[in-house]
């Protein structure tokens, strides 16, 4: 009996951790396609540089799955041999990027989003898990800094960028509310106070970033059509494409060294 | 005293040289030395941004994570030489919007060698290895170039560039002890890069139109023959560890000279490219211009946002 629970544990937690290594991967992933791209110089090393900082954060939580899982697999395996049903990425990672306005407006939602959970999960009571998380939360706390005086510059700036960070509010707002669901199989992880329990977090989410936007003249109402599913492998249309454009030299020259 | 001044500030500045003393941003220099550092350093500049294209193409596709990490911190490297690069170009009095007009103009130019398409995962390697080890040579020259900011760029630059060679190494040599298909792919792109990087150092010393100027100047040190040889020299033992055919079947070492002999560059393909006819010349113009009109819109609400700003302070400022 006590195998079986310590079994389900393992199961749960590395489960959660190809979750998280699958959010990074999957955001860095988009960012990256921003290189060459940015409306400054600057902002292209800005955006490739988070990216990078989301492929590391991938790395730290897919290379402690693969010592969890201990069957020869390596966080490649994890990354590039996965199918799109597979992956557990939230939905909200995986949005093509769109125009300078909607990468940031989702910048800014994530900045507030990960300083906030990854605060808590540094608290968590897997050691290793809150190492990571005290890690990735230094960087999330820089990423916010930019990403919030973008967010007041487009959104006071002129006519244009006005309308198009509205217009990217009206496309994220209904993704941000899967942020905050959860599986059972967190539940559980949440109970024995490994993960955090992500409803917790919801309420001083949207006070921040409603507050923020407030000093912008705009007002944030989380929808109530919220999409979810990313944790069941139920993704948008977009995430295929990704995949066959991450994974293919992988797939093409199965199983070679790099 | 009006024709006397100008004379006595050429003479100072001629000393200057001769005595291995760097011209600064403040210091009197011929209009002639101005422009010709202008045009070089933004040249190098461009290069920078414009290679972010071709190493950009396989970001997404990289093959393993580890991979990725790399080469996104090799890029930023890169956009953040152009950058460092550019401010040092301003210091000689033109502004960063000047240049980059000029670079979407034709008017300006950039590293040749970006005009040719990176197509396979190998062609990341041979670039890091190739390219990267040609600038090197040329940069290394550089660091005692005689503009001071450029030199000082060139010292911090070729810290990091040294680390893009290896790593572009790294890759190479992973794909030549792979199997079969990898080898192939390695030693593809290693033939089709190894030309236009040999091409980088520039035309035959007696048909370099800059060359002597800037010799005098000392914003050259070193002659694109002398420094093209030093990379042909350096560059054939590494070909050798990966266990790749020379790329050029003319490459032998000569006893006499100390050196290794070559094939002839095919410099009509040098011009072709240069003069805007190469495979990706148009597509990394296009590319750099899109980009750049896209992001037009956010630079008007920069633009917009800070004088909204400034007339809130000064109104306050007033009160």
């Amino acid at each position: 009996m006590k195998d079986e629970i310590n079994c389900t544990e393992l199961e749960n937690l590395t489960r959660f951790l190809i979750a998280l290594g699958d959010d990074s991967v999957i955001y860095s992933h988009r960012l990256s396609e921003w290189c060459s791209n940015g409306p400054y110089l600057e902002e292209d090393i800005a955006l490739t540089n988070v990216a990078l900082d989301y492929t590391g954060r991938a790395r730290l939580f897919y290379q402690y799955a693969a010592k969890l899982e201990d069957n020869g697999k390596t966080e490649d395996d994890i990354a590039y041999l996965r199918t799109e049903r597979e992956f557990t990425n939230l939905l909200i990672h995986e949005l093509p990027i769109n125009d300078f306005a909607f990468t940031m407006l989702r910048q800014y939602f994530m900045d507030v989003f990960y300083c906030l959970y990854l605060q808590a999960l540094s608290g968590s009571k897997d050691e290793s898990l809150s190492a990571i998380a005290t890690k990735a939360l230094k960087e999330s706390h820089y990423h916010l800094k930019r990403s919030e005086p973008w967010i007041k510059l487009l959104a006071q700036g002129t006519d244009e960028s006005r309308q198009r960070i509205l217009r990217a509010q009206a496309e994220l707002e209904n993704f941000t509310g899967e942020l905050f669901l959860m599986e059972t199989w967190e539940v559980q992880l949440v109970d024995q106070g490994i993960a955090v329990d992500r409803s917790l977090i919801q309420l001083e989410w949207e006070r921040q970033v409603s507050a923020f936007l407030a000093e912008s003249n705009i007002q944030f109402t989380q929808t109530q059509l919220q999409v979810s599913g990313g944790r069941c492998g139920i993704h948008t249309e977009h995430l295929g494409h990704l995949l066959s454009e991450m994974q293919y030299l992988q797939r093409t020259y199965p199983g070679m060294k790099w | 005293m009006q024709t006397v001044e100008p004379l006595l500030q050429e003479a100072e500045f001629d000393q200057k040289i001769l005595d291995e003393q760097k011209i600064e941003p403040r210091d009197w220099m011929p209009e002639a030395y101005r422009k010709n550092l202008i045009r070089q350093m933004s040249q190098h500049a461009h290069s920078e941004v414009i290679g972010m294209q071709p190493e950009g193409n396989w970001i997404t596709r990289a093959p393993t994570l580890r991979r990725k990490a790399v080469l996104l911190a090799k890029i930023q490297d890169e956009a953040g030489h152009g950058l460092y690069l550019y401010s040092a170009t301003e210091t000689l009095g033109c502004t960063r919007s000047e240049l980059i007009e000029a670079l979407q103009t034709g008017k300006a130019k950039y590293a040749s060698i970006f005009n040719y398409p990176a197509l396979t995962w190998a062609d990341v390697g041979a670039t890091g290895w190739l390219v990267d080890g040609a600038a090197i040579v040329n940069q290394i020259a550089l660091q005692r170039t005689s503009y001071g900011p450029y030199a000082r760029a060139m010292v911090r630059i070729c810290k990091e560039e040294s680390f893009h060679q290896r790593q572009g190494y790294e890759i190479m040599f992973a794909l030549a002890k792979g199997s079969p298909q990898q080898k192939q792919m390695a030693q593809d792109a290693m033939n089709r890069i190894w030309w236009p990087s040999l091409m980088m150092f520039g035309p035959h010393d007696a048909d370099s139109a800059h060359s002597s100027q800037s010799m005098k100047w000392k914003i050259k040190r070193q002659s694109n023959d002398f420094l093209r040889q030093k990379f042909i020299d350096q560059t054939i033992p590494q070909i050798k560890v990966l266990g790749l055919d020379m790329p050029d079947p003319e490459i032998r070492w000569n006893k006499k000279r100390g050196h290794y002999d070559h094939g002839e560059i095919n410099w009509d393909e040098f011009y072709q490219v240069i003069n805007g006819q190469g495979p990706c010349n148009h597509q990394r113009i296009k590319h750099h211009k899109r980009a750049h009109d896209e992001g037009e819109w956010v630079r008007e609400a920069v633009r917009n946002y800070r004088e909204k700003q400034n007339r809130r302070e000064n109104s306050t400022m007033k009160k």
